[in-house]
């Protein structure tokens, strides 16, 4: 639409664009500065004021990383961040060996039922993410159903204690994710031509051997973005954690969580969410890299 | 090779949908237990879901929650919809690297950091907390989301049929509306829906951006779930899973139904 | 080209006319059925070593499915495949002497050129410098000395063929199976290739095995042609024969243009078989040593460039002389193509060599013409 009249193309890009400004890059702005205010001016309700040139003048000479070093001197923020990164991390490589096979038994089933594993795949994440980390709570919990299933069977003679550990925070992270992480292994499994796994056995490579050689190279980008598609929001994330976790699981979207509706301590909520954003930064620019490529490479 | 789906891929599957589906399942059968515990099944029983439309609180956070989704997913479709426009086909603009920046961000941002900058956004701007703030929030996460769905469609939509009707004298503006749109409708319909359901879904940036008056039904399931498993809350969510479900299959069955009329089309097309 | 070298070698091969020779390949009885659909119908061939030998048939005649069963990817339902006397029986294709150039010529994408010649090589467990060695044949054998570093998509349609090819014979496999290997070529460069292939085949003295449906792409490069329907072996024979005798209406009528012309037997004497036919007046005549019954029915094929055509009448008592109108006539340069409407309405083709620049008199459509061909242009099938 090259000829398209210029007010119209403004309109279509600057609509979105400004609300993105607006209600995206904007609050990300505010919470830069706030997180270098002092506590004493920031208590809430904090109004900050722009009145005149001066004031923000006076503003800006009162910044002062002073929350930052707080976040330094506190063993609760470092130990959250490296235990969020942890937890994350396990939970991903977690998510690889179940989703995997998974994924790969979908993209071998038959190709007439295909879009229907697909569907029942993705079903369950239209259904609430709260109600499926419920769910695991009646599982989990010492007097729960797996505790009395595995009583039952007669394998434990004492109820389990998965709940409110960080074992339970692994299957809750392992059971929300799980579609995220096998729709990309799906599509890139399923792209995957049959002939090139022949190819490989008719010049005397055994399967297990072209699975490696063959099916683990060219799944790789699916690889790679399912794995930062969960591992991203899993090292924020605050729901499963705080539902499933126990009080010694620490994770960051917890902390700071506890730091704005507990302490109400916003300069330093905003300094622990600014950090948080520093460490995401790499993977998120690396996933959105990858994003528009695919974007590019399916024109 | 035709043997390549073995048993052992049945396992994967079999498996893989009981992890899927069992947690879900537990749910919606305890919902009509009528027993208050958990592992004690006391029979089946309907009087969770009575009690639970006396339960005024909860119906309330009912109707905020929809009327939240609806309007923000209605807006969200619009301005993902124009986002998605924008990135697949003006390919050179002042500061789009920026805006596609600002387009996938949201989709891997933690909620707990959108929800805090926008609280801090609102109290900065002076706009009170409430059904509105939720609704502008919900509205900036969603709106990603139906941008990539609608992107993904139109990246591999046939240019010439726009140049084809602009050929015969449509002008662009009308061109977008009787092809484009009708084209991509099925996208941005996905779009809509993935917006509503996240919006009918998400606790942490609602909390964050609320104020008085307009607490979510996410936000009263949590604080309920917070004091333990109860068989009403099962009730709730027996409801929501029952009506994403229906929701889900109605849209798959419509979009099944088209397709199969337009192969049976183009048969006689053909025959 | 290397093919003019290829003639006199070419002409004393002949192992299947020596009843002593005994085959590289066999397929005894076999039969390969996928649910109710049967692609291979109780199929018995044999094939020699250092023979080039083609499956020549329509999609879905089975003879893909003939040769996947030889390199391994399907199991026979019924009867056994034997390679150089061993029963292939069970082996999965990893362990199986033949190698095979797909039609889609399946390269891996992560790997360069060379990565893509050494696959095979590293899963024999041959040492660094022998796969250098060997690779570096290959390359210099395929002429893709330079492209060694290039993935695969940064090649050419040829170019990839070509390493399709290299990949598959870095092995020196005891049979090469090609599977349309030139199917995504455009013409020029598949005849240039086809002639490629022979002179490779020659020169390493493999066994080749082609599946094409292209006939003319079988009667180039093949030894021997087998001409498939449903499953079955029709006729296997060089490609002359099939050209010059073939053994039914299916094949005549797959192998280049033919005209066929029903009738009934009315005599047979002194290696002359004589029909009575609808399409003409008088009976045909067609040199047979056939024996068969009067009055059934046969057919005689004669192809468009055995047969004379002209403005003229015939000496009498010509045989097979008939009479028509012009009804199409394609100019192809080398040849002219002419469809003449026989009285009955029956339409025959009849090419003539363009052998001067100009024609005195030359036929245009509606013209009234002859037509006539020698009792042993014609070919007489009973099938």
């Amino acid at each position: 639409m090259a000829e398209k009249r210029p007010n119209a193309r403004w309109f279509v890009i600057a609509l979105p664009y400004l609300w993105l400004a607006v209600f995206f890059l904007l609050p990300f702005l505010i919470v830069f500065k706030i997180s270098l205010s002092t506590p004493t001016l920031a208590q809430p309700p904090y109004v900050p004021s722009f009145n005149s040139l001066a004031e923000i003048w006076e503003k800006a000479r009162q910044f002062t990383i002073d929350n930052y070093a707080f976040l330094a001197s506190d063993s609760l923020y470092y130990s959250s961040y490296f235990s969020s990164l942890r937890i994350a991390a396990i939970s991903t490589l977690l998510l690889l060996l179940i989703g995997y096979p998974f994924a790969y038994a979908m993209a071998r089933a038959p190709r007439a039922i295909q879009p229907m594993l697909l569907m029942l795949v993705i079903l369950p994440s239209w259904t609430s993410f709260l109600i499926r980390v419920y769910a695991w709570i009646g599982i989990l919990k010492p007097e729960g159903l797996l505790s009395a299933f595995l009583i039952w069977l007669g394998v434990i003679d004492q109820p389990l204690r998965i709940m409110n550990t960080e074992t339970a925070v692994f299957i809750g992270i392992v059971y929300a994710y799980l579609p995220f992480m096998v729709l990309p292994l799906y599509a890139s499994l399923e792209k995957l031509d049959p002939t090139l796994l022949e190819a490989a056995a008719d010049l005397g490579c055994p399967p297990w051997k072209a699975f490696w050689l063959i099916t683990v190279p060219l799944s790789l980008p699916g690889i790679i973005a399912g794995s930062f598609l969960v591992f991203i929001p899993a090292v924020g994330e605050f729901v499963i954690p705080d539902l499933l976790g126990g009080s010694d699981t620490l994770m960051i979207g917890k902390t700071l969580w506890r730091e704005f509706f507990g302490n109400r301590d916003w300069p330093v909520a905003s300094a622990v969410a600014v950090v948080l954003l520093l460490l995401l930064v790499l993977p998120i620019v690396v996933y959105q890299h990858m994003q528009a490529r695919q974007v590019e490479a399916a024109r | 090779m035709n043997r390549s789906f073995s048993a052992v891929n049945l396992i994967a599957l079999t498996l893989g949908f009981a992890f899927l589906y069992i947690p879900i399942l537990l749910v919606v059968i305890y919902s009509f237990n009528d027993s208050r515990l958990v592992t004690v099944w006391g029979g089946f029983s309907t009087k969770w879901y009575a009690s639970l439309l006396g339960n005024r609180q909860l119906l309330d956070a009912a109707w905020v929650t929809v009327r939240i989704a609806f309007l923000s997913a209605t807006i969200a479709t619009v301005l993902g919809t124009l986002a998605a426009v924008a990135l697949t086909r003006f390919r050179r603009f002042r500061g789009r690297t920026l805006f596609s920046g600002l387009a996938y961000a949201p989709l891997v941002m933690p909620e707990v950091i959108m929800g805090l900058s926008l609280l801090l956004l609102f109290v900065a701007i002076g706009l009170d907390r409430g059904f509105w703030t939720v609704t502008i929030a919900h509205i900036t996460f969603t709106l990603c989301y139906v941008a990539v769905v609608v992107q993904s469609r139109l990246v591999t939509f046939d240019r010439s049929l726009e140049e084809a009707a602009m050929d015969l004298g449509c002008p662009p503006w009308k061109t977008f509306f009787v092809i484009t749109l009708p084209i991509i409708a099925p996208a941005v319909i996905a779009g809509w829906m993935l917006a509503f359901t996240l919006s009918l879904d998400d606790l942490v940036i609602a909390s964050f951006t609320t104020g008085p008056g307009a607490t979510t039904l996410p936000m009263r399931i949590y604080s309920s779930v917070r004091l333990g498993v109860t068989p009403e809350i099962n009730a709730v969510c027996t409801l929501l899973i029952g009506l994403v479900s229906i929701g889900v299959i109605i849209a798959s069955l419509v979009q099944k139904r088209s397709i199969i009329e337009r192969e049976r089309a183009e048969r006689l097309a053909a025959g | 080209m290397a093919t003019r070298a290829l003639g006199p070698v070419r002409r004393s091969f002949a192992p299947w006319n020596d009843p002593t020779a005994v085959p590289l390949i066999r397929f005894d009885k076999v039969t390969k059925r996928f649910g109710g659909f049967t692609a291979v119908d109780d199929l018995t061939l044999d094939i020699h070593e250092r023979e080039f030998f083609a499956l020549l048939g329509p999609s879905g005649c089975g003879k893909t499915t003939l040769m996947r069963m030889l390199a391994g990817f399907e199991e026979p339902t019924e009867g056994r495949i034997t390679l150089g006397g061993e029963d292939m029986a069970g082996r999965p294709p990893y362990r199986r002497p033949t190698n095979m150039m797909f039609q889609s010529y399946a390269l891996f994408p992560h790997m360069t050129v060379e990565g893509n010649i050494a696959f095979g090589l590293k899963q024999d467990g041959m040492t660094k410098g022998e796969i250098a060695s060997r690779v570096e044949e290959m390359l210099k054998l395929t002429r893709l000395e330079s492209f060694a570093k290039r993935k695969p998509h940064q090649l050419s349609g040829g170019q990839r063929q070509r390493v399709a090819l290299a990949r598959s014979l870095a092995k020196k496999p005891k049979v090469l199976l090609l599977d349309e290997p030139l199917g995504a070529l455009d013409k020029k460069l598949r005849q240039d290739t086809q002639f490629e292939l022979m002179d490779i085949q020659v020169t390493l003295g493999l066994t080749f095995l082609i599946v094409t449906h292209d006939q003319e792409e079988a009667m180039t490069v093949a030894d021997r042609v087998a001409v498939m329907d449903k499953g079955k072996l029709i006729q296997v024979a060089t490609p002359g024969e099939i050209y010059e005798q073939p053994n039914s209406r299916y094949v005549a009528d797959f192998i280049g243009d033919i005209n066929i012309i029903e009738g009934r037997i009315t005599g047979a004497s002194g290696g002359r078989v004589t029909i009575g036919s609808a399409e003409a007046e008088a009976p045909l005549t067609v040199a047979s040593e056939a024996d068969l019954a009067k009055d059934t029915t046969a057919w005689i094929a004669v192809r468009p460039e055995k047969t004379r055509l002209s403005l003229d009448a015939p000496p009498a008592g010509t045989a097979n002389a008939l009479t028509g109108t012009i009804f199409d006539i394609a100019y192809l340069g080398d040849w002219t193509v002419y469809l003449v409407q026989l009285p009955g309405g029956k339409i025959l083709r009849v090419s003539q060599a363009n052998m001067t620049r100009t024609v005195e008199r030359p036929i245009s459509w509606d013209d009234k013409v002859h037509l006539w061909w020698a009792p042993e242009a014609g070919v007489l099938l009973s099938r």
